[in-house]
């Protein structure tokens, strides 16, 4: 096995973590999108406008920063109540925010926002006659998202989603600097410890390339799949 | 106003963060962003016209070192980018005793060679896609007046491609602001570097950082409608005619 | 409703009144390493130093358990508020401007700052004159950053770092002109394991009490009085039982 010093084991843990979080965060961003798109297509004023506010604030602020804010403040933002109650009413609880955790709900909620807009575009692509005629077999609302409305709106959202994974993917690398130990922490570490930089740093770079190519194959197996019907494009 | 600037002032005497040291640094800390972002998409600008004419030639020996050179960049995270630049220029031998040193001693020119190389590969692919999607009518034109390869590209193709690359570069631009954050990591005080010394002084994370999140909103609100302005200034013929 | 709301006030005021602390059986400590030798890691990755044996020594004697959870320091304090830990013992100088935040031991140890150069520097008095333009090292948030921030931050660039061990990789680079360190750190980071190649410029530092403290204490939660006073108590018996000064001798006795 590759040993590169002794860190060679610690950096594929680190590569681990680092797929891990990303797949993570991936699922998370994609749900919250799935719901920031309904709430900005719906029919509700509040809902929309509170959409539209998550979207523009997310979009207008760096990862970085929002992640040192919901590291370093989340965990003091729950304590307030927790310590509130404590105070008032003498419960005791703990809610321990722990640091993997708060890097996937981090992730998730940046990336949630992109998400929201690939999708809105997506199911406004979606013929509206596909949408009448499933009206017209009489199909309820689910059954109608499940069969017709999701199968569709995700051929349209695919390029944007794989756009949004690469980015995602690449954004995890910022956990190492709040305390993480993904795989360019530990690259990190191991410079400092032995002063050579490119023995680490190229390995991760090559690694995150790695991941970017398998992705990149994936999505165009499931672009295919989804295109079925449509022909080339 | 009078009530106002009263408030204020109460305001700010009524708490130990925002003093005017700390101001400074945020100030400071702009200042650093700002210089950041626009020498490296200003050089990043002038890289990548010549590289996403050559990304577009159909010479391999032209075509592919410089498709290399955007996979990698635009496939790695830039923090690593920066890392292997910052840390890795230090360990080549003996160049603490040479010219180079001068650059490479302060973090900031580190970082401005990242941060540009890093821009300058997205907006090579930009530039590519849009001057791939020049329309064939452009071209046959520009033939058919007999100008040269390198007249039409100057006269017709760049000019069409610009506007239409406008939108995503838009973006570009958005992206590479957020993304100068990570310079605060080798210990450049830009606006979040002001941010992390402010939270480490006073432990006051949602001050330190909510404020500088305002900060950055209203710069990517700045340059969003600027680009608006600029698209509704030069792509009004893409318009429909009313 | 109204009655019942008041009478629920009412009683969660009284037990609020009555709440005990918490009965610890095992105490967390938060350190920030690498800080040598107050706290750092031996090449199998086991914690040592000088805050790390004291504490052991400390729960011993106390009779419970302790184990250690490594932070970055600029996340410290945040830490223990957020309660990933029960106290910190990480050569954290007690000042006012953390008292506000947390509850401090009596202090275990009081070492001086002290600035460090290159062994070929030409500064040989820190001052607003020597220092200008030059670039200042500090570690981001501790008292040396606030001291060197207010004395010196007009005239001379300061870089912050998240370790210690950031700011000596620069430093070996020769990115630093001058760095300003605890002086047992900065002996055994600098001068100890770098055969020469650096030096102490001027003389040692702890005044103003403003910036400098009171020497190193352990901080607790405020509301942890209990456990603060048992520390305390601990300290005073190993003081003079002697197993204070064993660990003094072994940590920074000059090596001769």
């Amino acid at each position: 096995m590759i040993d590169l010093q002794g860190y060679g084991p610690r950096l594929l843990q680190g590569a681990w973590v680092t797929i891990e979080l990303g797949l993570l965060s991936l699922l998370l961003s994609i749900i919250l999108g799935l719901l920031t798109a309904t709430a900005k297509m719906s029919r509700s004023w509040i809902a929309h406008r509170l959409g539209t506010l998550y979207t523009t604030l997310i979009r207008g602020v760096p990862d970085l920063v929002l992640m040192m804010l919901l590291f370093f403040g989340g965990q003091i933002g729950v304590n307030m109540i927790t310590d509130w109650l404590y105070y008032q009413f003498d419960i005791d609880i703990f809610i321990n925010i722990n640091e993997f955790v708060a890097g996937v709900v981090t992730i998730g909620l940046i990336f949630g926002a992109y998400m929201g807009e690939t999708f809105r575009g997506a199911f406004l692509a979606v013929d509206s006659g596909q949408i009448e005629a499933a009206r017209a077999y009489g199909m309820s609302e689910s059954l109608m998202f499940r069969r017709i409305r999701f199968p569709q709106m995700m051929r349209h959202a695919l390029p944007g989603l794989s756009n949004n994974w690469m980015v995602l993917l690449k954004t995890t690398a910022l956990v190492s600097v709040i305390g993480l130990t993904d795989m360019v922490r530990v690259a990190e570490e191991a410079t400092k410890a032995t002063h050579e930089p490119f023995t680490f740093l190229i390995p991760v770079a090559v690694i995150y390339l790695l991941i970017a190519s398998v992705s990149e194959w994936g999505f165009a197996r499931l672009q295919k799949r989804y295109n079925v019907g449509f022909g080339e494009s | 106003m009078e009530q106002l600037n009263t408030w204020f002032t109460q305001l700010l005497a009524d708490n130990e963060i925002f003093t005017a040291q700390t101001i400074g640094y945020y100030a400071h800390g702009l200042a650093n962003t700002a210089q950041l972002v626009l020498l490296s998409l200003l050089i990043g600008l002038m890289l990548a016209v010549p590289l996403a004419i050559g990304r577009s030639s159909s010479r391999p020996w032209v075509k592919w070192p410089i498709f290399l050179y955007t996979y990698v960049f635009r496939g790695t995270p830039l923090l690593i980018q920066l890392y292997i630049i910052y840390y890795g220029v230090v360990f080549v031998d003996g160049i603490q005793d040479t010219w180079l040193w001068l650059i490479l001693e302060k973090p900031f020119y580190p970082a401005l060679i990242a941060f540009t190389l890093n821009t300058a590969a997205y907006t090579t692919e930009i530039f590519r896609g849009a001057i791939k999607a020049t329309p064939r009518g452009e071209i046959e034109a520009a033939r058919a007046y007999g100008m040269s390869q390198a007249k039409m590209l100057r006269r017709i193709v760049l000019p069409s491609a610009f506007r239409r690359a406008l939108p995503a570069y838009g973006n570009e631009v958005i992206f590479m602001l957020h993304a100068s954050a990570i310079a605060s990591v080798v210990t450049i005080m830009d606006l979040t570097g002001a941010a992390r010394f402010v939270y480490a002084r006073f432990y006051a994370p949602f001050d330190a950082f909510l404020f500088v999140a305002a900060i950055y909103l209203c710069l990517t609100f700045g340059i969003l409608y600027l680009f608006r302005y600029l698209e509704k200034r030069l792509l009004a013929h893409l318009k429909p005619q009313t | 409703m109204k009655k019942l709301l008041t009478i629920s006030l009412l009683s969660a005021a009284v037990l609020a009144g009555t709440a005990q602390a918490r009965d610890y059986d095992t105490v967390r400590f938060g350190v920030d390493v690498p800080y040598e030798p107050m706290e750092y890691r031996l090449p199998n990755g086991d914690l040592t130093g000088f805050d790390i044996e004291l504490g052991n020594a400390l729960c011993d004697e106390i009779g419970i358990d302790c184990t250690w959870t490594v932070q970055g320091w600029d996340g410290i304090i945040p830490g223990l508020l957020a309660r990933k830990y029960d106290a910190i013992m990480s050569s954290m100088t007690i000042n006012d401007q953390r008292r506000k935040q947390v509850l401090f031991s009596d202090p275990y140890f009081t070492p001086p700052s002290a600035w460090f150069a290159p062994a070929d520097s030409q500064i040989t008095v820190p001052s607003k004159q020597t220092l200008e333009g030059k670039t200042i090292g500090v570690q981001r948030g501790t008292l040396q950053d606030n001291y060197a921030t207010d004395m010196f931050g007009d005239v001379a660039d300061i870089n912050r770092y998240s370790t210690a061990d950031d700011m000596v990789l620069d430093m070996d680079a020769g990115r630093l002109d001058i760095v300003f360190l605890d002086f047992p750190v900065g002996k055994s980071t600098l001068l100890d394991s770098n055969d020469g190649d650096y030096k102490i410029v001027g003389k040692m530092i702890s005044e103003p009490k403003k910036y400098f403290g009171d020497g190193f204490g352990i901080a607790f939660r405020k509301r942890d009085k209990e456990l603060a006073e048992k520390f305390d108590a601990a300290l005073d018996t190993l003081k003079e039982n002697g197993t204070y000064d064993k660990l003094y001798k072994k940590y920074f006795e000059t090596k001769q």
